[in-house]
């Protein structure tokens, strides 16, 4: 019998996650210690923990790591740093140390190894980082990815749940990088598709909260594994509602043809599970509502903004080179968190 | 027809039943078998969307049958995304009635929290792949005859219960008496294997205890196969 040959990429990135409603239900039975100068920590779900330092400094750390959602190693290590980094980002923070986290299989062939963290490294660089080291595990399967720390204003952190009412909802990547993954994975993906997905994952938030720190922001996170919909539900909390409009959602072209084809997810299927009795949808086609619970590897920001200066931010976001948009606005509590038409 | 897809990531199981359904005669009911709820409702999803009748049953917690009736061919969405721009609001329709049709086969799964972590599809689960359990007595340690099948019923018993199940229990010599009908440990074993854990017992010595055809659990398996699994092990447990 022969030996299975290790596969790299079996379908990971971020639709590697466990699950929301699994992940809750765990993380409730954790006790909580209370500390001051914790300013976010796991209780409103956000994408990285801020803490206190003095009174003009605070730290943001974070970790995220998962297995390959590419082929091409040196792509995945820079998608998986660009997706670590971007907690950070999410936060209004600024980059300054990370560690490499990384499982990888005896049996492999380390130059591999060495192609994923060259990826990861120069993301670190790019974001303005020092890449201070790291710790490696044995594994059946290959996984990458950062702990990063940060640094921030105390006063100026981007809370993912700040959001206000008539603020506008901008969003800075494309939606369907899990659709395109998971075609690419059963062969189906176009090129155009590919590298328009590769693109979006591998490019830093960096440059687009830079963008979003110039104006009026309220609220803001980054759109990963629990899809654009779960994380909006988090932003709004029970406070707010907001009016999505479908034709301005940024998506890859080829979605709604993968979409037919079924390249879905397990993930996209939970994202579904966990927020769809929150969701509206209003003479929605089945590619929208796929696309709008597709689980994201190295998503966009989603920042919630004074309306007035929506227009302008979305200006100076479209020199990045991705689609983006604003996709909708936040509104008064109603029957639902969010309605999509 | 009957599709096996237990074991098969997604979306490979909604795929090969979606070409199946293509090529099957209208009326023929397609039986797809996976081995997750999310990989059902994701079927269910399939043919809400191409407009066709389904039907799910829950044999275990690592088996479902999803039934799905191949459409005549004129079904609302068969031809790809052409039906996109036709219908917007047909579309929608059936999103909705798939969604409700969620929520019932959600809510009817009283464990559907273990089976979220157990789930093998797209996420980590609990076996540990390089764990190997090898069994070959049907006896614990040295001593007590009776006492030695108590302590190994127990010890397989305590298997099902840890946090990380092994990739495979090798059974061989006096433990392939374990997986064979009559056998004290059967119900845990099958349970071990309901979670996916390879359950293998050697052939030869099925056939020298006169035990060929009474295996009740998992697959027979040959020294070569023992030998790969045993060398191959990240961790080899012997009670």
């Amino acid at each position: 019998m022969e030996r299975e040959k290790p596969v790299f990429c079996k379908g990971g990135g971020c639709t590697a996650k466990l699950g929301p409603g699994a992940l809750r239900r765990v993380l409730e039975q954790i006790p909580k210690v209370r500390d001051p100068n914790l300013l976010i920590g796991y209780d409103s779900s956000d994408d990285a923990a801020v803490y206190r330092l003095s009174d003009d400094l605070a730290i943001v750390q974070t970790l995220d790591f998962f297995p390959p959602m590419v082929e091409d190693p040196y792509t995945f290590g820079q998608i998986a740093a660009a997706n670590a980094l971007s907690d950070v980002y999410a936060m209004g923070g600024e980059v300054k140390t990370a560690l490499n986290i990384v499982c990888f299989p005896e049996s492999m062939d380390l130059n591999i190894l060495g192609q994923i963290l060259l990826g990861g490294s120069e993301k670190v660089r790019e974001a303005g980082g020092v890449l201070a080291g790291g710790h490696s595990i044995a594994d059946q399967d290959v996984k990458y990815g950062l702990s990063v720390t940060g640094v921030i204003h105390p006063d100026r952190v981007f809370a993912n749940n700040g959001c206000r009412e008539g603020d506008v909802l901008l969003l800075t990547k494309p939606l369907g990088v899990g659709i395109v993954c998971t075609a690419s994975r059963v062969g189906e993906a176009s090129q155009a598709a590919m590298d328009l997905a590769v693109k979006s994952m591998s490019t830093l938030n960096k440059y687009a909260a830079e963008i979003v720190k110039k104006y009026r922001t309220h609220g803001c996170t980054d759109v990963t594994g629990f899809g654009f919909l779960a994380h909006l539900c988090e932003m709004l909390g029970d406070q707010f509602s907001a009016e999505i409009d479908q034709r301005a959602i940024p998506f890859i072209p080829e979605c709604p043809e993968y979409v037919e084809e079924f390249y879905l997810t397990a993930a996209g299927q939970r994202n579904r599970n966990h927020v769809q009795d929150k969701v509206r949808f209003v003479d929605c086609s089945f590619a929208v509502e796929e696309i709008l619970y597709d689980a994201q590897t190295s998503g966009g920001l989603l920042v919630s903004m004074e309306a007035e200066d929506g227009e302008r931010a979305l200006e100076e976001l479209k020199t990045l080179g991705l689609p983006c948009g604003i996709v909708g606005r936040v509104v008064k509590r109603g029957a639902e968190a969010v309605v999509v038409q | 027809m009957r599709l096996d897809e237990r074991g098969k990531q997604c979306p490979l199981p909604v795929i090969e039943a979606k070409k199946a359904l293509e090529k099957a005669e209208p009326g023929t009911i397609v039986e797809v078998v996976v081995d997750n709820e999310i990989a059902v409702q994701n079927l269910k999803k399939l043919a809400s969307h191409k407009g066709l009748e389904s039907t799910s049953e829950r044999i275990s917690s690592q088996e479902f049958v999803v039934s799905i009736q191949a459409g005549t061919g004129d079904g609302p969405v068969q031809s790809g995304s052409s039906g996109q721009s036709a219908g917007p609001g047909k579309n929608g329709d059936a999103g909705q009635s798939v969604m409700s049709g969620q929520g019932a086969a959600v809510d009817s799964g009283d464990v559907r929290g273990e089976q979220e972590e157990g789930e093998i599809s797209c996420q980590p689960d609990i076996r540990d792949k390089g764990m190997v359990v090898v069994l070959s007595s049907d006896q614990m340690g040295q001593g007590d005859e009776t006492l030695g099948r108590l302590l190994m019923k127990g010890f397989v018993y305590a298997l099902t219960k840890q946090d990380k199940l092994p990739g495979t229990v090798l059974l061989y010599n006096g433990g392939a008496r374990l997986s064979c009908q009559g056998s004290d440990s059967l119900e845990d074993l099958k349970e071990l294997q309901a979670q996916g854990v390879e359950i293998l017992t050697c052939g030869t010595c099925l056939n020298h205890y006169g035990l060929g055809e009474k295996l009740a659990v998992g697959a027979v398996t040959n020294m070569y196969e023992i030998a790969e699994r045993m060398s191959g092990a990240g961790k080899l447990v012997r009670p």
